[in-house]
């Protein structure tokens, strides 16, 4: 496999490295007239470890996730997988690729084929790789029936049968199947009561100790996020504006739209917040993005001087914990 | 003293299905909303929170029916009423906010015909006037430059602007009761930061009293001045905020504030999941609903229902582990 070079060699756990990810719509291909969806991003995911994607609508994370996915094909960049261009590569090593790396999303029963059983459903991800005979496929589904919690007898029902939650357990049941490395996780339990989200979040923390799974962890809510995920990288119009540790991140946000972010979630202790407290930004994070301003920099409540006229780089600003703005470079102190 | 009630539901019982076969998604529901103060409905799906909304309205279609118990609002019978008096109600006495205001609003009328066709059918105006009222609505809640964005169309609109023009028409006719059915649910937490406290100060400006129906505790514990939990068409447990969240007495209230705080706090909190599901309402489990999921379960639970048991006159849950807690003191 031809080693296409970059700058810096990512750490030896590294699974998956995004090198300068970009996907534009609604512009001419090659052009930048269109919406910038994903703009210039770089992520590295370690093995076994969980990293969150925050942001809010149209930030790009969904986006971002179906790139990371080759379900989209990117204007730029690429995505490794353990070293290899996921990205360039022949079709047939693609599919290979494929296998390492698995998505669950929001809305489970539409992601499952209706007409099947839930015991093909599972199994489906296999019989499309041409991988094992009927028999073992149907072996294996009925063992990850009772590893996700279900009973293995419940093969021969159909999606409907089960509520939100079974089917979100049916959904992490495929996306196991084909034993991958990486599982993508897309609003997975956003829409789940939060009894069944609790539920379904030691499902997935219980599989990734039993299996050293990695995660890509997406979500709008970043209170889940807080709870399960190592790291933490909030997207702003397409761009990551701050990657660090989970803990650092939420308790000393280095970017002011992460501390906008963090002070509008309201807290379940009337005691520690009221309607009063929650924090307040300006307008609405649509619109054009200035190619030389801060994305962020019409709503920031600290925009001062560089911030319309410089885009701000992600810098490192403690190890491992970068941010992209003014505020953090030596000379604005 | 207390303060005159505005809207008093008592006994409120709503049924799917017929009187053998059928569900009765709302089971005996009693509360009463004062002015000025913000009251929390808050549960799961399916617990019967947005058909205890709809039953209060008369909005709930066929195949459901309300069967039984009595909403007044200030002194009058709304379950007497014909439907015609019904809509002289619904949008002037009381101001409705669902989740999807795109699909609340009609997509073929501007902003401004939908709050003026709400001006216009509850009370004589011109079209002027309306207008002119319109644009000073739009404006009290946050739509800058008003005056021109009239014009404009719901797909114009990004969610949180749309829940605003919601809002406006919601209030448009004074109502004394704002009914909210998950209005930020739908909603970035930045923009739902900004719709809550709209809502919170135009209540505080009008005096309204506001039912607030939501599954996120958070946005309970920021907005609501009492809660009502629900559970599985019933009213599991009443009290004043910070007892709700500081000394619940009902299991189910309990178990899901240990899901938030699990969900919510460090990795040092454990995830603590309730086990099982709510109960098929179809098929309702003999005695006490929460029975199957509890704890804390005694027989006695399984047999009998539980009714609501006063802990103060701010509280009350409905669980046998109030009568033993009082007898150990």
């Amino acid at each position: 496999m031809a080693e296409t070079s970059i700058a810096t060699t990512p750490p030896p756990d590294t699974l998956l490295e995004v090198v300068g990810l970009s996907k534009s719509f609604g512009g001419r291909r090659g052009r930048t007239s269109g919406i910038r969806a994903v703009a210039d991003v770089d992520l590295t995911l370690r093995r076994g470890e969980t990293l969150g994607l925050v942001g809010e609508s149209g930030c790009g994370k969904s986006t971002l996730s179906r790139l990371i996915l080759s379900l989209l094909e990117p204007d730029a960049g690429q995505v490794r997988i353990a070293g290899i261009d996921f990205t360039h590569a022949p079709e047939r090593h693609r599919r290979e690729l494929r296998r390492r790396i698995q998505v669950v999303f929001q809305d489970a029963l539409s992601s499952l084929n209706p007409r099947m059983t839930i015991g093909a459903n599972i199994a489906e991800p296999m019989r499309l790789q041409g991988l094992g005979s009927a028999a073992l496929r149907r072996t294996e589904a009925r063992r990850l029936l009772g590893l996700v919690g279900l009973r293995p007898e419940h093969e021969d029902r159909y999606p409907h049968e089960f509520s939100g939650g079974q089917c979100q357990r049916i959904a992490i049941a495929r996306a196991l199947m084909l034993q991958p490395e990486i599982i993508v996780f897309d609003e997975a339990v956003s829409a789940l009561d939060v009894s069944i989200r609790a539920q379904i979040l030691r499902l997935i923390l219980d599989l990734q100790r039993q299996f050293g799974l990695s995660y890509i962890f997406i979500s709008h809510d970043l209170g889940v996020i807080k709870r399960i995920c190592d790291r933490i990288a909030v997207m702003y119009l397409g761009q990551i504006v701050e990657i660090g540790p989970a803990e650092t991140v939420c308790r000393a946000p280095r970017h002011p739209y992460t501390a906008a972010l963090l002070r509008a979630i309201p807290i379940a202790d009337p005691r520690r917040m009221r309607v009063s407290d929650l924090g307040q930004i300006e307008g609405d994070a649509v619109g054009a993005v200035k190619p030389d301003a801060c994305p962020f920099a019409p709503r920031c409540p600290k925009q001062f001087d560089p911030c319309d006229k410089r885009r701000p780089a992600l810098i490192d600003v403690a190890p491992g914990h970068q941010a992209a703005c003014h505020l953090n470079e030596p000379e604005a102190c | 003293m207390s303060a005159p009630a505005s809207l008093v539901v008592t006994d409120l019982r709503t049924r799917f299905g017929s009187d053998r076969v059928g569900a009765t998604v709302v089971d005996g529901v009693t509360f009463t909303l004062l002015p000025g103060r913000t009251t929390a409905l808050v549960g799961e799906s399916g617990c019967g929170k947005s058909a205890t909304a709809l039953s209060l309205m008369r909005l709930i279609d066929k195949p459901g029916r309300i069967i039984g118990g009595s909403v007044t609002l200030n002194g009058r019978d709304l379950l007497g009423l014909s439907e015609s008096e019904m809509e002289q109600v619904r949008g002037a006495a009381i101001g409705m906010i669902f989740q999807d205001p795109l699909t609340s609003l009609n997509p073929a009328l501007t902003i401004g015909q939908q709050i003026v066709e709400t001006l216009q059918a509850h009370r004589p105006m011109s079209r002027a006037d309306a207008d002119r009222t319109a644009i000073d609505l739009l404006t009290r809640v946050g739509v800058t430059d008003a005056a021109r964005r009239i014009g404009d169309y719901p797909h114009h609109f990004s969610g949180g602007m749309r829940q605003r023009v919601l809002i406006a028409a919601a209030i448009s006719c004074s109502p004394s009761v704002i009914i909210a059915d998950e209005p930020t649910t739908a909603l970035d937490v930045t923009v739902q930061a900004k719709i809550l406290r709209l809502l919170h100060d135009l209540q505080g400006a009008m005096g309204a009293s506001l039912l607030l129906i939501t599954h996120d505790l958070g946005v309970v514990a920021s907005m609501a001045d009492e809660v009502l939990v629900m559970y599985a068409g019933r009213i599991v447990e009443r009290a004043d905020v910070d007892t709700l969240f500081h000394d619940p007495r009902h299991p189910y209230t309990k178990a899901l504030l240990a899901c938030v705080a699990g969900i919510e706090d460090d990795r040092s909190v454990p995830l603590e999941p309730i086990g099982g599901s709510a109960p098929d309402l179809w098929n309702p489990p003999v005695g006490c609903r929460f029975a199957p999921r509890c704890p804390v379960v005694q027989d006695v639970c399984r047999s009998q229902d539980q009714p609501l048991r006063r802990i103060s006159a701010e509280h009350e849950a409905a669980c046998i582990l109030v009568e033993e807690d009082r007898m150990h003191g």
